[in-house]
């Protein structure tokens, strides 16, 4: 415990401090995305608003687990399938697809972290990598899927029966609603006793075994409740944008989401919506240029890794000497 | 007449074609196994350099006129050239840091690489044609084998062979060999460590071209050539062995053979075979078939 | 002076006529969004040609005179259905564009014909095949110009059989395109009482087409039917030639080939291919007219191919719709569209179906051999023509909800 109190580095006050920071900073993201709508295309947010989830999920599982996985895309592409499906032909109500969803994305992350778990550093991240794959080529062949064409025309459905998604305000309402429990489960989770062991873990895996914890058992914790919550992002994203595609699954999904992620700032709380938030800004206006899209994702990947390796929110976090 | 209740004649076809696949997969796989083994680092712009030695022999050829065979010469040196010049420039900075941000790097700069084409070429494919001394087919009975991929696969043995034995049976093979075990020790008996290094990134993104330059003529010259093929590429490596050369060199051929055969019994499963035996080799022999735990 | 104040009255009347028919124009601008592959397989027989051919359309339908504001804008939809998706949604959302025009892909086709559907604009397909478009997924904002699966299958795929070509084996882009192309020929092979002897689905899109080639040859089937289009045709008549299918003795049927596709493989490889297509640029004097002006300002100087065509076809009338109905709202111009004749200088006079079928005459051509081609783009010699009413499947057969 002294070992994990110590990486911490912190004092009982500063942590007090520490939390009413990042209350103030939750309260002003979540005023930012409640006011923004009435200026800029709330498609657009809702669309940031599920990519920030999944770089949040994703962050989890790097930034506090140490456990690079390339192979994301295949929690938030199968989620947004399966919400698909169940919206479309079975005729599920919004919440309910969702729920099924990121049920579904759990028993996925179980047995892929099973799997996965086994093995460190390089090795895990091929392995994610390889069930990834296996996920893409079984969407591009199971018929459900509609591999090219993908699942389209997607009902919205009524909330509880209820209330129309189909009116963007709802719709808006809901992915609100959604991103702010993500993120608040998120930080509920890294500032839980949980978290601490983590973070133990991650540090130096061999001294919290030798101080009696089962690292396995926490990291395949983990790296489920990443891959639930990535889940929960891509059924979202499935309603919201009324299809779900091979896009999802592919391999440059989970690109994307280590580069969300590593620009905001690895390890940070609210560094990957920050990178998500400038990722997606920056494919919607330079859209109209093409493949210049991924040369300048790939040039702030290579200038990240050389010369930024805090990320956006992480040198911020330096330069004012607190975490966030 | 029958196998198992496939017509030989499609099973030795796709046997052949499972061989020639394989012969990519052995010649890029040994290029990554070579940059691993010595710099521990996974080079995932490895795709982008095939794809630029594809290029390479494109311009070669229509801006030139420098045909096939000299292509096969000078595009493996402008790449591994440019390879030099990347390791100099930024991944050397890298090898104090966790081997993962290596491989960040490489995945960006085969992001920026393959835009770029992208870009000025678009997604199209540009022709290239087979040289005229390799044309024309051999009618085996059982299929037509065109010249050029008999080719194909006659020149990746020998590539293989020839780097394995430089690397295994050498003394330049031994001092690298050495390095990747004790770099200060070497450095200290007077070997330059870091240019060792340097070259060996250069050769192994020289292997990466050659197979771009081999693979021009069969598929399209295209900005995207690289990119799918890479993943598949790693699969290989990692269940070779990430280190081992001789690994490298049988798990492609091998499992372009297993593909090959897999699309006759099985053809959906094609594509993802080779995932499924890496998930398995990984659990059961995490250093991969032929690899040693490091 | 009494003549200049008459024509001044009446110069005032135009413009306050113009003005007052303006007034039903949402923004007051007409803003077509021409959305297909820019750079990808399909960017030749679509591409930044297409934006060349409405910009053309535009001009001689005499906006500008007839005080009507114009705007044309584009992207680049990289034959993904989500990006396509996207693309249309912002573009109705935030941009107001009133119809978008083009866009090859099928299955991006679908997802932006759902799309305008919900928001109520007008969607005017040329570059899609799959005929699901006027079927099951048929819509009252959507109609689909240039061609569609139905006619390619009837068109060639009949006159292949009843020339002997009796065993076939498809070789097929897997999207809905490529599904609906080899469903459509399969029944119009078995309709004349061929069979089908194997199928195969290759990834779109694809590259090495070895393996699906080397089944097919082995399937002993007379009749390779292709599948797919642009550069997966080209790459798969190109690797047959390797693996010496033709020699062998089977022969390739290319169900939709363009014009650009045969300018790509060279008349030494492509001649005596046989097809099906709506347009061609040698066909009268209005083609050859329109093609010098679609030449001089297309990239490459290239040719247009029948979904350049229909571009023009559809923007054309799409223009004259609004004039006529004094209003760009999306479903009330579809509406007029499907009340009035087309009538242009390349597709002749046609009509628009209550299933949002444009019908016209498709015409079977046949590859030229290179000795009897007198120019670089003289590659077609055309061997029939299918009348408009027996071109496209009949409106009864296409299980299209809107038709009852």
């Amino acid at each position: 415990m002294a070992a994990v109190a110590k990486s911490q580095g912190q004092l009982p006050r500063q942590e007090v401090s520490n939390w009413r920071l990042h209350r103030t900073l939750f309260i002003a993201m979540a005023l930012v995305f409640l006011l923004a709508p009435l200026v800029v295309y709330p498609v657009f947010l809702m669309k940031v608003m599920c990519f920030a989830l999944f770089a949040c999920a994703f962050n989890l599982l790097i930034g506090y687990g140490g456990l690079l996985s390339f192979g994301h895309s295949m929690f938030f592409g199968a989620a947004a399938y399966v919400s698909a499906h169940a919206a479309k032909v079975w005729g599920f109500t919004p919440e309910l697809a969702i729920l099924f969803a990121t049920a579904c994305t759990v028993v996925l992350g179980f047995i892929a972290g099973s799997l996965a778990i086994r093995r460190q550093g390089i090795y895990f991240a091929m392995i994610t990598l390889a069930l990834a794959q296996m996920v893409y080529f079984f969407s591009l062949q199971v018929p459900f899927t509609g591999g090219e064409d993908g699942i389209q025309a997607v009902p919205r459905g009524r909330l509880f029966g209820l209330v129309d998604l189909s009116n963007v305000w709802a719709m808006y309402a809901v992915v609100f609603t959604v991103f702010l429990g993500g993120f608040a489960l998120i930080y509920r989770v890294i500032h839980s006793p949980f978290g601490q062991v983590l973070k133990a873990i991650r540090e130096n895996e061999s001294r919290a075994i030798s101080l009696g914890y089962d690292t396995d058992r926490f990291k395949l914790l983990a790296f489920v409740l990443s891959a639930a919550l990535s889940g929960l992002a891509g059924a979202t994203k499935s309603l919201v944008f009324q299809l779900a595609s091979l896009t999802d699954v592919h391999w440059t999904m989970s690109g994307e989401v280590v580069l969300m992620t590593l620009l905001g700032g690895l390890g940070t709380i609210f560094g990957p919506v920050i990178g998500a938030a400038v990722i997606i800004t920056m494919q919607n206006y330079l859209a109209q240029l093409g493949a210049w899209v991924t040369v300048v994702q790939g040039v702030i990947f290579v200038v990240c890794v050389l010369a930024f390796r805090r990320g956006i929110v992480g040198e911020i976090g330096n330069w004012l000497r607190k975490p966030l | 007449m029958e196998i198992f209740g496939i017509p030989s004649q499609a099973l030795f076809g796709q046997l052949l074609i499972g061989l020639i696949n394989g012969s990519f997969y052995a010649l890029l796989s040994l290029g990554l196994a070579v940059i691993f083994g010595l710099l521990n680092i996974i080079n995932f712009t490895h795709g982008a350099q095939y794809m630029l030695g594809a290029f390479c022999a494109y311009f070669l050829l229509n801006r030139f006129g420098i045909g096939y065979w000299w292509s096969l010469l000078f595009a493996p040196l402008v790449v591994g050239a440019l390879g030099i010049v990347i390791e100099r420039l930024m991944l050397s900075k890298l090898y104090k840091l966790d081997h993962l941000y290596g491989l960040l790097l490489t995945f960006g700069l085969a992001l920026v690489i393959q835009g770029l084409f992208r870009n000025e070429f678009g997604s199209s494919g540009l022709p290239y044609q087979i040289p005229d001394q390799l044309q024309g087919a051999q009618n085996l009975g059982f299929m037509f084998l065109p010249n050029y991929r008999a080719w194909v696969i006659a020149a990746s043995v020998v590539v293989c062979l020839a780097t394995w034995f430089i690397i295994e049976r050498t003394k330049l093979g031994a001092y690298l060999r050495a390095a990747t075990e004790n770099a200060p020790l070497v450095q200290a008996f007077g070997i330059n460590v870091p240019r060792m290094i340097t070259l060996t990134y250069g050769f192994g993104v020289a292997l990466a071209a050659l197979a771009g330059v081999m693979a021009a003529p069969i598929y399209q010259v295209s900005p995207n050539m690289g990119a799918d093929l890479i993943i598949v590429v790693f699969a290989v490596v990692v269940i070779g062995g990430m280190g081992s050369i001789m690994g490298s060199i049988l798990t492609g051929f091998g499992l372009g053979v297993i593909e090959g055969l897999t699309k006759v019994f099985y053809p959906e499963a094609s594509s993802t075979v080779i995932f499924i035996i890496m998930a398995i080799v990984l659990l059961l022999k995490p250093a991969g078939l032929f690899g040693t735990q490091k | 002076m009494k003549r200049k104040l008459l024509s001044a009255l009446v110069t005032a009347a135009f413009a306050l006529g113009a003005g007052a028919s303006q007034a039903q124009i949402s923004d007051g601008v007409i803003k077509i969004g021409v959305l297909n592959d820019m750079s990808g397989l399909y960017a030749d027989l679509t591409g930044p040609g297409s934006v060349v051919a409405a910009r053309l359309a535009v001009e001689d339908f005499g906006a500008a005179k007839k005080g009507m504001k114009v705007e044309i804008v584009s992207a680049d939809h990289q034959n993904k259905p989500d990006v396509g998706s996207n693309i249309a949604r912002t573009w109705y959302d935030v941009d107001k564009v009133d119809v978008i025009v083009d866009v090859p892909t099928s299955s991006v086709a679908l997802a932006v014909s759902q799309v305008t559907r919900d928001k109520g604009k007008a969607f005017l397909v040329s570059g899609a095949a799959a005929s699901d478009l006027t079927g099951k997924a048929c819509s009252p904002n959507t109609i689909h110009w240039t061609y569609d699966t139905w006619m390619l299958a009837n068109g060639t795929g009949s006159a292949i059989v009843k020339t002997g070509g009796d065993s076939w084996f498809f070789l097929t882009a897997d999207y809905a395109f490529g599904h609906a192309l080899e469903r459509d020929t399969e029944a119009v092979v078995l309709k004349n009482g061929g069979k089908v002897v194997g199928k195969v689905r290759h990834p779109f899109p694809g590259s090495d087409f070895s393996s699906f080639l080397l089944q097919a040859q082995s399937s002993k089937a007379k009749i390779i039917g292709l599948a797919n289009a642009g550069g997966d045709t080209i790459n798969s008549i190109k690797q047959a030639a390797e693996f010496g299918i033709v020699k062998g003795g089977q022969n390739l049927a290319g169900l939709l080939v363009f014009l650009t596709d045969i300018k790509a493989l060279g008349l030494p490889t492509a001649q005596g291919l046989i097809f099906t297509e709506t347009f061609y640029w040698d066909m009268n004097d209005a083609s050859r007219e329109f093609t010098k002006r679609f030449s001089a300002q297309a990239p490459r100087n290239n040719y247009p191919t029948m979904i350049h065509a229909g571009v023009y076809s559809a923007v054309l009338h799409y223009l004259k719709a609004i004039e006529a109905g004094k209003t760009d709202d999306g479903t009330k111009v579809i509406a007029k569209m499907k009340e009035m004749p087309t009538d242009d200088p390349l597709f002749g006079k046609g009509t628009v179906r209550a299933d949002g079928r444009k019908i016209h005459p498709a015409y079977l051509v046949e590859v030229k051999k290179p000795a009897e081609s007198k120019g670089p783009w003289d590659l077609y010699k055309i061997r029939a023509t299918i009348p408009a009413d027996q071109a496209f499947r009949p409106m009864a057969e296409g299980g299209c909800p809107l038709v009852k």
